[in-house]
């Protein structure tokens, strides 16, 4: 019988936070495909969070994890205005069509 | 020590702006559109009393909050230029927020919200700190940067902004997650003691990632690739504050972190900060050569410096700190100025910010020209020019500290980066004339002015900033 410990936490967490930078990085398509991918990198710190919180019997991972939860509400909603505003100026929101700065 | 004891004697500047901006947000409520000018003026006013409660402030350093935040000389050293930072920038900005139709009362609030998550990020003694004030940060200068909303350029630097910052965001935490795992604390003093006996690799790991976010803040190569596209397409004052003030706060919090929570790991993040030393400097050397756009250029070059500051603390000794601050001072300085040149440069009524406009501008304009001259001049570090003392005092001290292929190579990315900074120099004083400026406002004149004089008085007497500094940085140790 396997039990699940810190160990698989954490690599669950890893896997979940490279997925995260890879759809930053990778990503040629879409911008909120990259909104996406940066609430998926903060729910991997969160897991992380309160598996380290839950092995150290320490209740500080766990408020931090809802500290980070909070802002990252707060973060999602400023993205998706600053979205929208670009959305009206272009009319597209492609990643491939955020170009006009360059030098 | 009771709640309201310390909100009074150790977070008295952070009450006044946390105060102060609900009741600008009230008024702005409450007069709409036309709340912009009363509300601009209250929010100087709120910086400035912030300022002067730092400045009154004597206390011994003292940790408050249950260690989460920490009142000490160097946190008050930061703070000052921070704020100095954010009232020049609102001073800076009215006149050409009017021009530009942007005379909306949210821009002095979200300065003010940005300014006090930078102070509480200097003041961070502990890692949920440290994230809530580069969250409160960084989420005001988002929307600052797309602050021209109606401006495609705007809008594109602020979601360029917004999608780098997050991600570093993201791993600033991922660092942090790795750094509570395995030192089992998120105080910064508790991962200290931790480490001084053995360093598990878990806390290198989450060191790296933590200075990673940390370096994409200050924009320090490899970590500056957003940097020239939002200082370019962010309105100009917003880029003048993003350059000034900003910075400010996360070199701060970068010296604090890396001195007070890993002194025994010394070895490990000297590598990471040498590393993102030299790629900063010699970037902003080289990268800034081909560029025609002032804003982009003063972007390359603020990485430049970004590199210069942190030769200081490179050294990671008590010399080194003081050199940061000494750094930081005059960086403050010089950019304040170039920016108020930056906001000066108007023909006809449009704003221009090519190399070219500034051509001939000797004969234009002499007492600008002779201004924006001495502040190249003190960029590329010339003695003696305030700007020569700053990079001297860095090399000292990374000399001192045995690190001599650094301090070489800074010496000679800095003799490369006078090429583009005297080139400025050619265009005004020896190009033909571009159209003459318009009459810039009184509050641009008297930044370039103070800020140029205050590069020549340092060389005559630099006593206080030397002393404050010094002072600043042994409160570290």
């Amino acid at each position: 019988m396997l039990t699940i410990g810190l160990t698989h936490y954490l690599v669950v967490a890893a896997i979940l936070f490279t997925l995260g930078v890879a759809g930053i990085i990778l990503n040629r398509k879409n911008i909120i495909v990259i909104l996406m991918s940066v609430e998926l990198i903060l729910l991997s710190v969160n897991l992380n969070f309160v598996a380290f919180s839950q092995s150290l019997g320490d209740l500080t991972g766990q408020v931090f994890a809802l500290f980070v939860l909070t802002v990252a509400a707060a973060e999602a909603a400023i993205g998706l205005a600053i979205l929208v505003a670009f959305y009206r100026n272009r009319g597209t929101i492609a990643v491939e069509d955020i170009n006009s700065l360059k030098g | 020590m009771p709640f309201f004891v310390q909100l009074a004697h150790h977070f008295l500047p952070e009450t006044i702006l946390a105060v102060g901006v609900m009741v600008l947000i009230l008024i702005g409520a409450w007069r709409g559109e036309r709340g912009f000018g009363l509300v601009d003026e209250m929010a100087v006013g709120i910086l400035a009393l912030a300022l002067v409660a730092i400045a009154l402030s004597s206390t011994p350093d003292t940790s408050v909050f249950d260690g989460a935040y920490i009142d000490d000389g160097f946190s008050r050293f930061m703070k000052a230029l921070t704020l100095i930072g954010a009232i020049a920038s609102i001073l800076m900005s009215v006149d050409w927020l009017q021009r530009s139709g942007l005379e909306k009362f949210e821009y002095p609030v979200l300065i003010i919200l940005s300014t006090l998550g930078m102070l509480l990020l200097i003041s961070a003694d502990n890692l949920i700190a440290l994230y809530l004030g580069l969250e409160l940060m960084s989420l005001a200068l988002y929307v600052m940067a797309a602050f021209a909303r109606d401006d495609g350029q705007s809008s594109e630097a602020g979601l360029k902004y917004f999608v780098l910052g997050a991600l570093s965001s993201g791993m600033m935490l991922y660092g942090a997650s790795l750094l509570y795992g395995f030192a089992g604390t998120v105080s910064f003093a508790g991962i200290a003691a931790v480490v001084s006996t053995s360093a598990p690799i878990g806390v290198i790991f989450g060191l790296v990632f933590v200075l990673a976010a940390l370096a994409f803040k200050m924009s320090a190569a490899p970590f500056h690739m957003w940097t020239p596209d939002v200082y370019q397409g962010a309105p100009t004052p917003v880029t003048a504050f993003f350059a000034s003030a900003a910075k400010m706060a996360a070199v701060a919090i970068t010296a604090r972190i890396v001195v007070t929570a890993f002194p025994g790991v010394k070895d490990q993040w000297r590598q990471i900060v040498v590393f993102i030393s030299i790629a900063s400097m010699l970037l902003g050397s080289f990268a800034a050569i081909g560029q025609e756009n002032i804003k982009r250029l003063m972007a390359y070059s603020s990485i430049g410096h970004m590199g210069f500051a942190l030769i200081g603390l490179a050294a990671g000794d008590e010399a080194g700190v003081r050199g940061v601050a000494i750094y930081l001072t005059i960086y403050l300085i010089m950019t304040l100025g170039t920016f108020a040149a930056i906001l000066a440069m108007r023909v006809q009524g449009r704003y221009v910010e090519n190399v070219s406009d500034l051509a001939g501008l000797s004969r234009t304009n002499g007492w600008m020209a002779f201004f924006l001259a001495m502040l190249m001049f003190s960029l590329a570090g010339i003695p003696p020019l305030a700007g020569f003392f700053a990079k001297y005092y860095v090399l000292l001290a990374a000399v001192d500290a045995g690190l001599f292929g650094l301090a070489v190579i800074g010496v000679l990315a800095s003799a490369v980066a006078a090429y583009y900074y005297l080139r400025v120099v050619k265009v005004m004083y020896f190009d033909e004339p571009a159209p003459a400026f318009d009459r810039a406002p009184m509050a641009v004149r008297a930044v370039l002015a103070v800020s140029t004089l205050a590069l020549l008085g340092f060389w005559v007497y630099p006593t206080p900033v030397m002393d404050a500094a010094a002072a600043a940085a042994k409160s570290l140790f």
